[in-house]
């Protein structure tokens, strides 16, 4: 049945919207193993390459009068160096490293996504989850590093009464072994759906009686895709600021 | 038939994101109400928009990966 459901769609929209999302090996071949190249490895790879491109040659020739990709590199420096002072505190500075590496990798990657015809690496759960898991172990190490068995007391709501503790406390766990998940699903589940809207439209512009409708709603909907790519680099690593600053600071 | 039962729920599931909808509008909005009334303070809470607004929007990114895997897994 459900097959069959799939035949009927694609028979309605020229292609499937899920396509653009399949891995595929680059050099030949259908099988993607543990070390095939495939498309995802490679737009991985032009993030990487475009971030060090951006950071290294534009303060390369440093002058007063910044060049173009100079002063784009230095807001892009202020930007994640502000916010982690405003959110994390002065004594996180030491991890600013870490966060501009996480926010320029997001961006670069959900930026190359938007272009025709490329594969955008952050829309899959794989590599959203090794980015959040990441990020969720660093914390919690971080936190038991710093002030040992005091970290527990993120849990333990010392503000609360003590007959609501023991329930606070089932909470409070429950929702620091949730943040991994909402933090990788939020940027992937935001990425994949803000694609696949524009490829439906791309479907039914196919058919001529709504092809104008759907040209204007692909332009507005990666227009809206554009800032959703930057609000949810934006976003992960303003998470990963907060996520910090409880383990360095985790008294309620 | 269960096929079709998994589409329907996953058609269901989508509800979630209406009411992240209007979780996300309810952050956007009581900030800007607050923004209006005291402008100069509102720069400052950009950050913490920002986090409420993710917040909010978790549940709904949940239930649209339910559907997901209503489409495509089950």
């Amino acid at each position: 049945m459900a097959t069959e459901a799939q035949g009927a769609e694609g028979g309605g929209l020229v292609f499937h919207p899920m396509d653009q999302f399949i891995v595929k090996p680059l050099f030949g071949g259908t099988d993607v193993g543990m070390f095939t190249i495939t498309n995802a490895t490679l737009w991985m790879f032009l993030a990487v390459l475009a971030v060090i491109a951006l950071m290294v040659l534009g303060t390369s020739r440093r002058a007063i009068v910044p060049s173009r990709t100079q002063s784009i590199g230095e807001l892009a420096y202020g930007f994640v160096y502000k916010m982690v002072e405003d959110v994390a505190g002065k004594d996180a500075l030491s991890f600013f490293p870490y966060i501009m590496t996480l926010f320029m990798f997001i961006v670069f990657a959900n930026f190359l996504g938007l272009i025709p015809m490329s594969f955008t690496t952050t829309s899959h759960f794989a590599v959203t989850v090794v980015l959040a898991l990441l990020v969720f172990f660093t914390v919690t190490i971080v936190g038991f590093v710093k002030n040992g068995s005091k970290f527990l007391g993120l849990f333990w709501v010392a503000s609360a009464p003590l007959a609501l503790r023991p329930v606070l406390a089932i909470i409070e766990v429950i929702s620091y072994f949730v943040r991994p998940v909402s933090h990788s699903i939020r940027l992937a589940g935001n990425l994949m759906a803000g694609h696949a809207v524009i490829k439906v439209f791309a479907g039914f512009a196919a058919i001529a009686v709504v092809s104008p409708i759907s040209v204007v709603a692909i332009t507005a909907m990666y227009g809206l895709e554009i800032l959703v790519s930057f609000i949810q680099a934006y976003v992960f690593t303003i998470l990963t600021c907060v996520y910090l600053k409880d383990a360095l600071h985790p008294s309620h | 038939m269960e096929g079709q039962l998994a589409h329907i729920g996953a058609g269901l599931a989508a509800i979630g994101s209406g009411a992240a909808a209007i979780g996300v509008g309810n952050v956007a909005g009581n900030f800007l109400a607050g923004a209006l009334r005291n402008p100069s303070a509102a720069p400052g809470q950009t950050a913490t928009l920002f986090i409420g607004i993710a917040f909010a929007e978790a549940l709904g990114i949940f239930s649209f990966l339910v559907a997901l895997l209503l489409m495509f897994a089950v």
